[in-house]
């Protein structure tokens, strides 16, 4: 069991620079994220994108503003969870006990949630019946390329990943790779290598074509693709890979009792808690009358929220404002020497 | 003003009065419209607000924006039809356009 001040969930700008706050003021917090990496949308969604609306910065990536909310947070010592999705939370003696998809524990007074719009999740197949094979037979991921060795494999998409599996696995299995249009949005380099391997019979390439149908009852035997025209082409395979993106989910925020607006938590703007005393929501995730979804919107969000936070993790304490400028309390805390 | 007619999946049809400039997506979200969920806010970074456009208004809307069919790759369930709601711009020219709305986003 892990005890902190604040448990923050997302480590999109928001969480990164609300972690930022938190120490400031003096209390210890983690952040936990689904994804892979820190950065939510701006390193997801948007890495090189140009933002124009950062308060002083006239031009950046996602990913350097990601960049730039780590180096902030470099005198703190923050630890991050990835991979990793707060599944459960109940509340014991006033404080919050949170499960994690890697079925760690948190304690803390608070929960900040800065979720933007949820949790990535796959693009699936809309087909019902591969809910059937998923994960036998149908992917959205690989994770054991030695499974489709000397297979035929059906892989669906139009991206990097689509195209760089159709490259890697052209090489042992019998590949064909199926996309709803012409124009590949993969680099062009690997556009270039997959078409080449067409020419040369490594692997089959059908444009214009979906996923209609897919047949099999313990393992996949066959599947129907459909061209626009309506035409139908049946084809052996015995996997299915789909590349289609990933799509925001809610998730298990869903069910932890919290108010809802839609897909956002209505908070009241004096400190950003919901209705659930010690659960805060900031950033996208939030709503509230004349909400902006904007990056420095989360930002003041975030600071409002980490104060709100000091009222359960010192009950004993009475809050102090102070600047970073000429507190001695909080240049110590940076670090920075007088 | 143009008049827009939204048909959800199970045929609910909505035609609300959308002012000039707004996108398509926008009069939906700010009439309440089910069936466009609009994660991004409009800035082409998803696929949530994805409509289909009848043939005889496909070629009557503003055409695709670059990089719209890379993130319509995306969507649930993507057809010829297949636009982003955001990046159609309402006009006078619209008035009257009718979008079907996928069975979810």
């Amino acid at each position: 069991m892990i005890k902190t001040d604040a448990l923050i969930i997302g480590a999109g700008p928001t969480g990164l620079f609300t972690a930022h706050q938190l120490k400031l003021i003096g209390l210890n917090c983690e952040i936990v994220d689904n994804l892979d990496k820190i950065g939510g949308q701006c390193i997801e969604l948007y890495p090189d994108k140009p933002i124009y609306d950062i308060p002083a910065i006239p031009e950046c990536t996602g990913e350097e503003l990601t960049k730039n909310l780590i180096d902030q947070l470099k005198p703190f010592n923050i630890k991050f969870y990835l991979n990793e999705r707060v599944e459960e939370i109940k509340n014991e003696n006033n404080k919050w006990v949170l499960k994690t998809s890697k079925s760690k524990e948190f304690n803390a007074p608070n929960i900040v949630i800065a979720g933007g719009v949820g949790s990535f999740e796959p693009r699936k197949f809309a087909i019902e019946e591969c809910k059937k094979f998923e994960d036998k037979s149908i992917f959205y991921s690989v994770k054991d390329k030695t499974i489709f060795k000397d297979k035929s494999v059906a892989i669906f998409g139009g991206g990097d990943s689509a195209l760089d599996w159709a490259i890697e696995l052209s090489k042992n299995s019998k590949v064909t790779l199926v996309h709803r249009r012409n124009e590949f949005r993969g680099s062009q380099s690997s556009v270039d290598t997959v078409k080449k391997l067409e020419k040369d019979g490594k692997l089959e390439i059908f444009t214009e074509y979906q996923l209609s149908a897919v047949k099999g009852n313990s393992s996949i035997e066959n599947i129907d693709i459909k061209h626009d025209d309506g035409k139908i082409k049946t084809l052996k395979t015995d996997y299915i890979l789909g590349f289609f993106g990933l799509i925001m989910q809610l998730g298990p925020i869903l069910n932890w009792g919290l108010n809802l607006d839609k897909k956002t938590i209505p908070v009241n703007t004096e400190n950003f808690e919901t209705n659930k005393k010690g659960i805060f929501a900031i950033g996208d995730i939030c709503t509230y009358p004349g909400k902006l979804k904007l990056i420095l919107s989360g930002f003041h969000e975030g600071a409002l929220a980490a104060r709100g936070c000091f009222k359960y993790a010192r009950p004993d304490e009475k809050y102090r404002f102070e600047f970073t400028t000429s507190s001695k309390k909080v240049k110590d805390r940076l670090g920075v020497k007088e | 003003m143009a008049k827009i007619t939204y048909i959800e999946h199970n045929g609910t049809s909505h035609t609300v009065e959308v002012k000039k400039g707004l996108s398509v997506m926008e009069g939906a979200v700010q009439n309440n419209i089910p069936g466009i969920d609009a994660d991004c806010g409009g800035s082409m970074a998803c696929a949530t607000c994805h409509v289909y456009v009848k043939e005889e208004w496909f070629d009557k809307v503003n055409i695709k924006s670059e990089g719209e069919d890379d993130m319509l790759d995306q969507a649930y369930e993507p057809n010829k039809q297949s636009r982003l709601s955001c990046q159609i711009s309402v006009t006078d020219d619209i008035d009257g356009l009718i979008v079907n709305l996928p069975e979810k986003q």
